[in-house]
């Protein structure tokens, strides 16, 4: 009955192909063309062929020539998808606000006639170098950096020299320092609150441990969005914390809890604390029982037998817990959103502006793509430092 | 093994056929709360019974990406759907809409001028201005300087998290006349004026972005003013007898439009379904639940007069407000909204 080897090889294959389906659908495909959205941009170039040759020989400082407008004209006729003239404007428009109106006005004038348009008395803003600079780099090229650059709040001028955008036009490096330290401090919080958790729900047993499993699994199960809404109301100012506080005379206004970091921090760590709690817990259990009694009947006061025994050993559900915390802070969104002031948006709020609201992709992937990038890089530390600490005795 | 792969594929096959052939029902998606409810009443229902089949209805806060994300991904999940002035331009410029079907709903002329387009029907036209609650606050804000200034009024205020209505409010209260408001908001200056002016209310802000938001602000006193949709406010007054007040000199007008997405599997009854939402007995339904204007002018004067003063569009109401340029904001929005976005993190 054995079957051979290579249909048992066959058999495994197939055993794993959903899981290997999976992680090519739902993993590899979406994060490739997140990173190519990024980058690419082959709509003007595309769309502006004649264009685009055009322009190459322009210097991108003087006014702009005769062949340039006529090839733009030119251009403009061929295209009949709406659907790229529709990308080619939003592109443009992004570089040089005023395209929108400019290109339907152009388009519209150029659908009228077969014989030249005179772009200049048609709208002055064609007279203007900066609106051909736009055109000119979109056209030149169909891969970019500018969505990278401006994901780190830098751009190229007409000099294509990398400087800094003007302070007040991105705050793209100031969100996404926020959003790692909002992380960072709701893993430390949880790890404050979850691990004297773990220990009590570890040393006690029959219901008394099942009532703590159960208060951390049970808000697990509900939705996230519920919960932060419950915290909306528990937090606001008329709220049910805040009245019990001037009820009882502790303060006599109210306490600004909500539309600020503090609101944001304390929802954050109620809905990923089951996160830290459940790693923790799992490593607690596997400890034997007697190790802290050995401890105590050699000597060792109960915080040196903590630290020295039970916490190196409950350190690996820690670690887990930690990054387990940390990697889903770093994309919250519903909470901030909702909890949180106009300070304390984290960086998937900028990502869904520029998915859902601007449509500008390359834009929403390049911010993701920074944010993956400084992601690995602490990742990759970690490891080093887990590694560094395994060797260590 | 091989028995139990071929009937799982089988299996997996015959799950992927019926949902193939199950054609989902017409979605109308709008923009939530009290508003979605009088529609609900007044259109979805009586129009499922009317045809006989269900009509599904979602809503949505806005946003142009998730409109293109959803034609671009190939057939959409929603098909009718109300947009607001500069989605209907930006989305008809880029060929998302179906083209709307005017034999369907009759004489053009029938409707307000801004209501037509090649892609979309006027669905209301509405307000967005300031709103108090009439129980809490005895002295009510006038302008937009009252609204800016915390020491004759104490207290905090909403304000939609966008920079449209934000930056032209913002110039009202700094002194602009409200039909300047884009000519100087059109040059570097006055946008540099208006962040200037947001500066000052800055730490009294409670932003919002969904349509009800405002109203539970209002009601829990977490704000004494907050910029809201007129016609909500009077709903809500209706149904909970609250005395929220709307001031309508400064206030910005718009119109929203039903569109047809591309490639909609409902196209036909999508249009039947937005024909039935403009005819004038159906349309002029809609004050009574909630205060906006109506696109059809012939359904406009079906209402009665007692709701007639409480739209944006009565003569009274029109003084003093302005109609939203969506010229400026389908070419700045970018732009602007990522200073805006900028100085909010600031």
């Amino acid at each position: 009955m054995n079957p051979p080897r290579r249909s048992k090889q066959v058999i495994s294959l197939v055993l794993v192909a959903p899981l290997l389906l999976f992680l090519v659908f739902f993993f590899a495909f979406p994060l490739v063309t997140m990173m190519r959205s990024a980058v690419s941009d082959p709509v003007a170039a595309r769309a502006l062929p004649t264009t685009a040759r055009a322009v190459s020989s322009w210097d991108r400082v003087s006014p702009p020539t005769d062949e340039m407008k006529a090839a733009f004209v030119a251009d403009l006729r061929q295209i009949g998808d709406d659907q790229l003239f529709g990308d080619l404007v939003r592109r443009l428009n992004s570089a040089k606000s005023g395209f929108r109106t400019l290109m339907s006005k152009t388009r519209t004038a150029a659908s009228e006639t077969d014989g030249n348009i005179d772009l200049i008395a048609l709208d002055k803003r064609w007279a203007d170098p900066s609106y051909w600079q736009a055109v000119s780099v979109a056209a030149s090229s169909t891969f970019t950096d500018r969505n990278l650059l401006a994901a780190v709040d830098l751009q190229r001028d007409a000099s294509s020299a990398i400087t800094a955008l003007p302070a007040d036009a991105s705050a793209n490096k100031v969100i996404m320092l926020r959003t790692f330290v909002m992380a960072l401090t709701v893993t430390v919080v949880c790890v404050l609150i979850g691990l004297p958790f773990a220990m009590i729900a570890a040393s006690v047993d029959g219901w008394k441990r099942q009532l703590l499993l159960g208060a951390v699994l049970l808000p697990l199960w509900t939705s996230l969005l519920v919960r932060t809404a419950a915290w909306f109301i528990l937090l606001q100012d008329r709220g049910l914390i805040n009245s019990v506080l001037m009820q009882l005379g502790v303060t006599s206004g109210p306490v600004p809890l909500i539309f600020n970091r503090i609101g944001v921090i304390i929802a954050m760590t109620h809905i990923l604390l089951p996160f830290m709690v459940l790693p923790i817990f799992s490593v607690l259990i596997g400890i034997p029982k007697n190790l802290m009694p050995a401890a105590a009947s050699l000597g060792a006061h109960p915080v040196r037998a903590f630290l020295y025994v039970l916490l190196p050993l409950a350190l690996r559900g820690v670690v887990s817990g930690s990054l387990l915390v940390f990697m889903s802070a770093l994309g919250y969104y519903i909470t901030p959103a909702l909890i949180g002031g106009a300070r304390d948006q984290m960086i998937s709020s900028v990502i869904a502006y520029y998915a859902t609201g601007a449509a500008n992709w390359g834009m929403a992937g390049a911010l993701g793509l920074v944010l993956l990038a400084a992601t690995m890089i602490l990742y990759a530390i970690y490891l080093r430092l887990s590694s560094e600490r395994e060797v260590r005795p | 093994m091989k028995i139990l792969n071929a009937t799982l594929i089988a299996c997996a096959l015959a799950t992927i056929g019926a949902a193939a052939a199950e054609a989902r029902d017409l979605t109308v998606v709008s923009w939530g709360g009290n508003y979605q409810d009088a529609q609900r009443k007044i259109y979805f229902e009586p129009f499922a019974k009317q045809t006989g089949k269900p009509v599904l209805d979602e809503s949505w806060d806005g946003g142009y990406g998730v409109l293109q994300a959803k034609v671009k991904a190939g057939i959409p999940n929603w098909d009718a759907v109300q947009v607001e002035a500069e989605e209907l331009a930006l989305g008809c410029a880029d060929g998302i809409y179906e083209k709307v079907d005017w034999d369907k709903l009759g004489d053009k002329s029938k409707f307000l001028p801004a209501a037509v387009s090649d892609c979309g029907v006027g669905a209301i036209v509405w307000s967005t201005g300031i709103s108090y609650d009439g129980d809490k606050l005895k002295q009510a804000p006038g302008s937009w300087a009252d609204f800016w200034d915390t020491k004759k009024i104490p207290g905090k205020r909403g304000l939609r998290k966008s920079a449209k209505y934000a930056l032209e409010f913002a110039l009202m209260a700094d002194g602009v006349a409200a039909d300047e408001v884009y000519s100087v908001l059109a040059t570097p200056e006055g946008v540099d004026r208006a962040f200037k002016k947001l500066d000052e209310l800055k730490p009294n802000i409670v932003w919002w972005e969904a349509g009800a938001q405002p109203l539970q602000l209002l009601s829990s006193g977490e704000v004494v003013m907050t910029t809201a949709y007129n016609g909500r406010i009077s709903g809500l007054n209706r149904s909970e007898g609250k005395h929220f007040g709307f001031v309508f000199p400064g206030s910005i007008y718009a119109i929203d439009s039903w569109v047809v997405l591309k490639n909609s599997p409902n196209k036909d009854a999508a249009m039947d379904f937005i024909a039935y939402a403009s005819k004038a007995d159906n349309q002029s339904k809609l004050p009574e639940y909630i205060a906006y204007g109506l696109p059809n002018t012939e359904a406009g004067k079906l209402v009665p007069a007692k709701f007639q003063t409480e739209l944006p569009t009565s003569p009274e109401n029109l003084k003093g407000a302005i109609t939203l340029d969506v010229d400026f904001w389908t070419d700045n929005s970018e732009a602007l909204t990522q200073r805006f976005n900028a100085w909010l993190a600031q």
